[in-house]
């Protein structure tokens, strides 16, 4: 339960509030109780300070990442409604790191922002209200019933008292517990598109990003690392990278060799003149066909049981038709526009770090590792994330900028390259999914297996990584006869967190071997979801509500088709139709109908706007892009050999929410994992085509 | 060597090695950090400026070809972001996570002012050459509709039909 306190004047030191006039209030789940509460969960309640100073702003200290996911202005939004703020007065900044306040894991991923400030955040802004209203009421001696709050200001017949002029007095009283919060009907602000409060900063050049770091004296630096993944330096000749102009210096760290200069292209142009010679390590003979025939093993094979229900397996000697498959994705990079970056300056008293960066304890704990000084002495300085998709979750790039100005003894700034961003990144696990079906009489599936052979980089519980089975062991379907089975198949590609996780190519394994088993029965993909899901409200109502919007079975343009996919993850539920045409070979996508249930919606702008940018990820997965290893290295290094959706490949989009008075779910993973599947149903629906892999290559098409 | 030029209407001078990009001029000698660095090789957009009105990827423009040339970047696109192109997109909200906005945005303000109607394939063509990873391309594209309707307006051009692909 969120207990909001009032903060003393060293909270506000530790809140990183700078000024210390007015009314700080925190509010926090007691330490005990959230270790207690979120046991082996990573949904960990969202704490944070308020701050409503004497010149009327309201300032909400934020741990939380800005990556274009919105929780700035939805989460101040949340907050300012309860509050009955002034929103032109509501200003936010980015916390800085405190386990002990925002939890051992403080950060950004898994949608959870608005899942888990949604109570905490009201919570918050309805205790300060109470604060203020009796303030007020004292002040004019009239009964607190009496005052009515409204636009930062408490009102009484007429007469009206802005929340700065109170604060002070405000922040005598003791702060109450169990406030009401208000009911749906009450909301000013939760339910509006407001205008987000980082564009203004986003069009004129302003918004400060990692990469837009500056500190006195700082060197600029970049990274020689070996191109086979897992290789070491062996040896290097520094003598002609020191002869370019503007070079400082020229230093090895565990990663590979770096080059420090006056700005980053002198550092550039010294990395290309130095002279480096790998230990290539274990992976030199690594690669893509021998990666696949590993993960084919695994899914080849008995394996650990993910789930089963009814008969599992064995319902398939019994089972009338049947159908098996073979699913395959490939490794995928995040490529976010901004290249990882990290600022770091590393003194003997202490060290700090400004990053983009999802997590930032793991930012911390990196800079600790590496200079031995306690944590606590480790200052993570969270700046705008040029994109995240869960790439900015590893700090394997914050640890070599902290080693680089430990080494070096000066300030630095890391930039790396689109190469090695491209190269060196943490990757999307490739999988291989073999699936065998069956259907009953009438032409229903009637047994489900699956055996996933995919990497690992979660930790396996049982046998399972549940990233690596999500969107399969939790499938929906009411089929009788279920059995999931999973084997590590792991080369040792560095993989991580991508954009929706094990739904992002898990969906489409689903969805698209559900429509196989729907076509093998002769059953509209439609008709054999309805009647899947018959028990489960929310799925089908997207289902329906996309169906309907997207004109499900009306007629088409001739050579155009359509596909659906539905999925339930991140706490919300998700339903595309894809339109697409196939003309000589080539796949255009022309419209993605989307129907989301997210629950309560904040700011419906920004679920729209997060929806599309989802789909428009998923896309790119889905057309272009995917990681290929030869001899151990990366093959593609830029836009050039990693392709991704650009705007005249953009389908027209149309977003429709199901209104909703359930708490929040997530926003920013949600639509992903259904484009890719629905598109490939498109195909079939026009081609008969089945499509199996990811990306979809141009010889699938012919 | 030093190299002079005018930014943002005002004259500059640097002195640098005659290859170094406009790119890295801008962001580390200059401190001007509202033009980003994507991909070093003209596919991405992100470091969009305009050089003599028209738009340049700055990261493979060595320093020594802007001399005499007159730079805009997105600081100096208007002084408080009243540019129809600034004001479509709050007016919008294109962004999302924001960094190839000055990209995108510098753009479109240079097709505009190349053709003040803009079809959708006149956008195509124009805006495909900056890539949005939150795609927020839809939103780009109404957009760059909605400046061209306050440019055309605000110049008192006769309202003449939106161009069709």
């Amino acid at each position: 339960m969120t207990s909001v306190t009032k903060v003393n004047r060293r909270g506000f030191l530790k809140a990183g509030l700078g000024t210390a006039a007015g009314l700080t209030l925190s509010f926090a789940i007691p330490e005990k109780a959230l270790r207690a509460q979120t046991a082996g969960s990573a949904a960990y309640p969202l704490n944070g300070y308020i701050h409503i100073g004497v010149d009327d702003t309201v300032t909400l200290v934020l741990p939380k990442s800005e990556m274009g996911q919105g929780p700035v202005t939805s989460l101040s939004q949340i907050l300012a409604d309860e509050l009955d703020a002034d929103w032109t007065k509501i200003r936010t900044q980015f916390a800085p790191v405190d386990p002990k306040l925002y939890g051992p894991l403080q950060g950004t991923f898994g949608s959870m922002s608005t899942r888990t400030g949604w109570d905490p955040m009201r919570k918050a802004g309805a205790t300060a209200r109470a604060m203020l209203v009796a303030t007020a009421a004292r002040r004019w001696n009239v009964p607190v019933s009496e005052c009515r709050t409204e636009n930062g200001a408490v009102i009484h017949n007429g007469e009206r008292l802005s929340y700065g002029s109170i604060a002070e007095d405000a922040a005598k009283l003791p702060a109450p517990t169990g406030i009401a919060l208000k009911n749906a009907g009450e909301y000013k602000l939760i339910g509006k598109s407001l205008k987000r409060l980082d564009t203004p900063a986003k069009v004129n050049g302003s918004a400060t990003f990692g990469i837009d770091a500056k500190v006195p004296g700082m060197q600029y630096a970049v990274l020689a690392r070996c191109p086979v993944i897992g290789g070491k330096v062996a040896s290097f000749d520094a003598t002609k990278a020191k002869a370019v102009p503007g070079v400082k210096q020229v230093v090895e760290i565990s990663n590979g060799v770096t080059v420090l200069a006056d700005n980053t292209w002198n550092a550039m142009e010294g990395r290309r003149a130095l002279e480096v010679h790998w230990d290539e390590g274990a992976l030199a003979n690594l690669d893509s066909p021998g990666i696949r025939k590993m993960m084919d093993e695994g899914a080849s094979q008995p394996g650990a049981v993910a789930r089963k229900a009814g008969d599992g397996w064995d319902a398939l000697a019994s089972a009338g038709k049947k159908l098996d498959a073979v699913y395959e994705a490939a490794y995928m990079s995040h490529a976010p526009m901004e290249p990882m970056n990290c600022t770091a300056h590393v003194r003997a008293d202490g060290c700090d770090i400004w990053a983009a960066t999802q997590i930032q304890t793991a930012a911390r704990q990196a800079g600790a590792q590496i200079t031995g000084l306690p944590p606590e002495k480790v200052n993570v300085h969270t700046l705008y994330l040029g994109g995240g998709f869960g790439r900015r979750g590893s700090a394997d790039f914050i640890a070599e900028a902290v080693e680089i100005s430990k080494a070096a003894g000066t300030p630095v700034k890391l930039t790396w390259s689109r190469e090695d961003d491209m190269t060196h990144d943490l990757y999307r696990p490739a999988s291989v999914t073999r699936f065998a079906g069956a259907l009953d009489a009438e032409g229903w599936p009637a047994v489900w297996t699956t055996r996933v052979g995919c990497p690992s980089f979660q930790g396996i519980q049982n046998g399972v990584d549940r990233a690596a089975v999500e969107g399969i062991a939790d499938i929906a379907y009411a089929i009788p006869h279920i059995q999931v089975e999973y084997n590590k198949a792991d080369p040792g590609i560095p993989t991580t967190y991508w954009r929706s996780v094990g739904y992002s190519q898990n969906t489409f394994f689903t969805e698209s071997f559900l429509d196989e088993l729907a076509a093998a029965g002769g059953k509209d993909p439609l008709e054999v979801r309805r009647r899947l899901l018959a028990k489960n409200a929310r799925m089908l109502a997207v289902l329906e509500l996309a169906a309907e919007k997207a004109g499900w079975g009306k007629p088409l343009l001739a050579g155009h088709g359509r596909g659906i996919a539905v999925v339930n993850n991140i706490g919300s539920f998700n339903a595309q139709v894809a339109e697409v045409s196939v003309t000589e070979g080539k796949l255009r996508v022309h419209r993605m109908v989307c129907a989301v249930d997210c629950g309560q919606v904040i700011n419906p702008a920004i679920v729209e706007a997060q929806i599309q940018s989802g789909i428009v990820y998923g896309l790119s997965a889905a057309l272009k892009g995917g990681i290929t290893i030869k001899n151990g290295r990366v093959e593609q290094q830029n836009f050039n050999s990693y392709e991704v959706l650009r705007i005249h490949e953009m389908p027209v989009v149309e977003v429709h929410i199901v209104p909703s008075q359930n708490a929040p779910g997530g926003i920013g993973e949600a639509s992903t994992p259904t484009t890719a599947p629905a598109v490939a149903n498109a195909v079939f629906a026009v081609t008969g085509k089945r499509l199996r892999r990811l990306p979809i290559r141009p010889e699938d098409l012919a | 060597m030093a190299i002079k030029f005018n930014l943002n209407g005002k004259p500059q001078t640097v002195d640098v090695p005659a290859q170094m990009p406009l790119l890295w001029v801008l962001r580390d000698t200059l401190g001007m950090t509202g033009t980003k660095f994507g991909c070093g090789m003209a596919l991405c957009g992100a470091c969009t400026v305009h050089q003599n009105g028209q738009a340049i990827r700055s990261c493979i423009t060595p320093i020594s070809s802007v001399a005499g040339k007159n730079i805009t970047t997105i600081e100096g696109l208007s002084p408080d972001s009243t540019h129809a192109v600034q004001k479509a997109w709050l007016e919008l909200d294109v962004p999302q996570c924001g960094y190839c906005q000055s990209g995108q945005i510098m753009a479109a303000a240079a097709l505009l002012a190349k053709k003040s109607r803009p079809s959708d394939a006149d956008i195509d063509e124009v805006m495909r050459g900056n890539i949005c990873r939150c795609g927020t391309y839809q939103t780009i594209r109404q957009a760059i509709h909605r400046a061209s309707d306050i440019l055309v307006a605000s110049n008192g051009a006769p309202g003449s039909k939106r161009g069709v692909a």
